[in-house]
């Protein structure tokens, strides 16, 4: 997909500019609320006419205020899963679904009902009263609704923030899979970086109503370091878990992590935090912390709260945070290699 | 003696016809006004608002004679019909025009509540989905605001059941052709002895109104029925 935006807008006391060019599959849209996000959406959905500018998706233009074209919202083939998942309750489950494919010319018709609802896993709810669906299902439902749609643009906006963590990371699998699945390109907008870092490649950056700049999930997430209360979020993506005792024992690359027993032990990515690494210079001797790994010094990244140690356990990187003194006892230098503890409960999964 | 004389059975007939032409009538086009009320960027909404809801507050004999003046041999538009040869005053129609006119405010009100109820992202949602404007009307609009009408219907039916001052006015009081129910009784209640043809027709009344009341709540309950599934 390739996005060409150059839009002026103002309304009220705020005013909207952006100007970008963008080709991928997954782009996030990020910043906090009153940066930008919302009317981006809005511009390119229709809802909203830009005062000056030009958007173009895929070649196609969808809006020129110098040749006064402006496609009305149907017309603009961008579907949007809003936050709350705003199904028809008129309508079942699978009327709701198909409501967007009926309305899609037959040849553009890539998506049939049976692959997307198995994908999602609301084949079982296909005759019910959308009342009757649970907050993730109902947005599983919009999801669905919105693929079989086939639009060239998809646009997520914070479709995750009405539920609760539990639910979240529920659906964040849902989402990740049926979108890499069904080859729909999207802007995911969000405020939420965790959320960038697992479903988008790069990021366009609002605040201000400005766009800030183009960057990936990854290096927003560094440029915070020291700003967040739980510390930077390593995402380890663990696989092949045996029981090792009453642990559960993960592949992490060329290492093996203990996990404490979660719900299921199936391969995913999982979450640790910088804040739940402890580093020694030299192998202590015994340690409640289930984990002892070595690992080699890659960088040192000095910031208000500390000192952020970026290292490397055979292959894999992983991101801890120690407090300037700690780092000066430690003698902590790049290529120096040291031992890392992390206590099996420390992780989480995220997906 | 039967219960109810031939002008009687009539009376109750034109009634129910005038009510039903009327609500027929009033519905699209209550649909529509209420629609452009809410959902339309239209400037002057209060105007037309304001516009709608003066039979409201208006006398009936008001509007009437107001509605006589315009649709009257030499009024504004009468002028116009009687070119074309339509007559319609003191004909039944010219009692609907009366009714729609007297239970629009209703209509309009009722039918704006239900769509008011709408989620505008509703709309938009559909919009995206690939609906027209038009279409988004007729597939979300419509079926969401589907009680709204059952109960703007019921009022109108209702109002227009009852209507009598602007009915006297345009479409007079003929027995047998322009002759309501309502009409009838004030009739019956000139003449001495009228009284048990009064009351019989009261009676009607009230069966039909009570009928009607009755025929709204069980749609507004399979309405909500059908919706929970």
């Amino acid at each position: 997909m390739q996005l060409d935006v150059n839009l002026d807008k103002k309304l009220g006391d705020f005013s909207f500019t952006a100007q970008f060019s963008v080709t991928g599959q997954r782009i996030g849209v990020f910043g906090p609320s009153g940066s930008g996000k919302s009317t981006l959406g809005n511009l390119l959905t229709g809802f909203l006419s830009a005062d000056n500018g030009r958007i173009e998706l895929d070649g196609h233009c969808l809006f020129d205020s110098r040749r006064r074209t402006n496609l009305s919202p149907d017309k603009r083939r961008v579907a949007v899963v809003f936050q709350h998942a705003h199904l028809f309750p008129h309508l079942d489950v699978r009327r709701n679904l198909l409501y967007g494919q009926r309305r899609t010319p037959t040849k553009r018709r890539t998506l049939d009902l049976d692959a997307v609802a198995a994908a999602l896993e609301i084949t079982p709810l296909l005759e019910r009263s959308v009342n009757q669906l649970s907050g993730g299902e109902k947005q599983r439902v919009a999801l669905g609704r919105a693929l079989l749609a086939c639009p060239d643009l998809l646009i997520l906006d914070e479709p995750l923030s009405a539920l609760d963590r539990r639910l979240k990371e529920q659906i964040i699998p849902f989402l990740d899979r049926s979108l890499r699945r069904f080859e729909i390109p999207y802007l995911y907008v969000s405020h939420s970086l965790a959320e960038m870092r697992l479903l988008t490649d790069q990021v366009l950056h609002f605040g201000g109503g400005r766009l800030q700049v183009l960057t990936d999930a990854e290096s927003l997430a560094l440029e915070r370091l020291g700003q967040d209360r739980d510390g930077y979020i390593n995402h380890l993506q663990l696989s092949d878990p045996r029981e090792v005792g009453s642990l559960l024992g993960y592949r992490w690359g060329r290492n093996e992590l203990l996990l404490k027993v979660q719900e299921k032990p199936e391969s995913g990515y999982f979450a640790l935090s910088s804040k739940d690494i402890l580093l020694f210079r030299k192998h202590p001797q015994a340690l409640s912390a289930r984990n002892l790994i070595p690992g080699t010094v890659t960088e040192l990244m000095t910031h208000r709260g500390g000192v952020a140690v970026k290292l490397d356990c055979q292959g894999e990187n992983l991101i801890a945070e120690v407090v300037r003194e700690a780092a000066a006892e430690l003698e902590l230098t790049a290529g120096r290699t040291i031992y890392l503890a992390i206590k099996a409960s420390a992780f989480r999964r995220l997906m | 003696m039967d219960f109810l004389s031939p002008t009687d059975l009539q009376a109750v007939w034109l009634s129910a016809r005038v009510a039903t032409v009327a609500t027929l009538i009033a519905l699209p086009l209550g649909f529509l006004l209420a629609w452009v009320l809410v959902f339309s960027r239209l400037r002057g909404k209060a105007l037309l608002d304001g516009l709608i809801n003066l039979p409201l507050v208006l006398p009936p004999v008001v509007i009437g004679y107001l509605l006589l003046l315009m649709l009257g041999r030499r009024g504004v538009i009468g002028r116009w019909l009687d070119r074309l040869g339509i007559e319609l005053i003191f004909t039944w129609k010219a009692a609907v025009i009366a009714c729609v006119v007297i239970g629009l405010p209703l209509m309009v009100r009722s039918i704006r509540l239900g769509m008011e109820q709408i989620d505008p992202q509703l709309v938009h949602a559909a919009r995206t989905l690939g609906a027209s404007r038009r279409d988004a009307l007729f597939t979300v609009v419509l079926p969401l605001c589907a009680p709204a009408l059952v109960t703007g219907g019921t009022l109108t039916f209702a109002r227009s059941l009852g209507e009598f001052g602007a009915t006297i006015l345009l479409a007079g009081n003929i027995p047998g052709l322009t002759q309501t129910i309502p009409l009838a009784i004030y009739d019956y209640s000139n003449v001495p002895g009228g009284e048990s043809g009064a009351l019989a027709l009261c009676l009607v009344s009230i069966v039909i109104s009570y009928l009607m009341l009755m025929g709204n709540e069980v749609l507004l309950w399979k309405m909500r029925r059908s919706r929970q599934g």
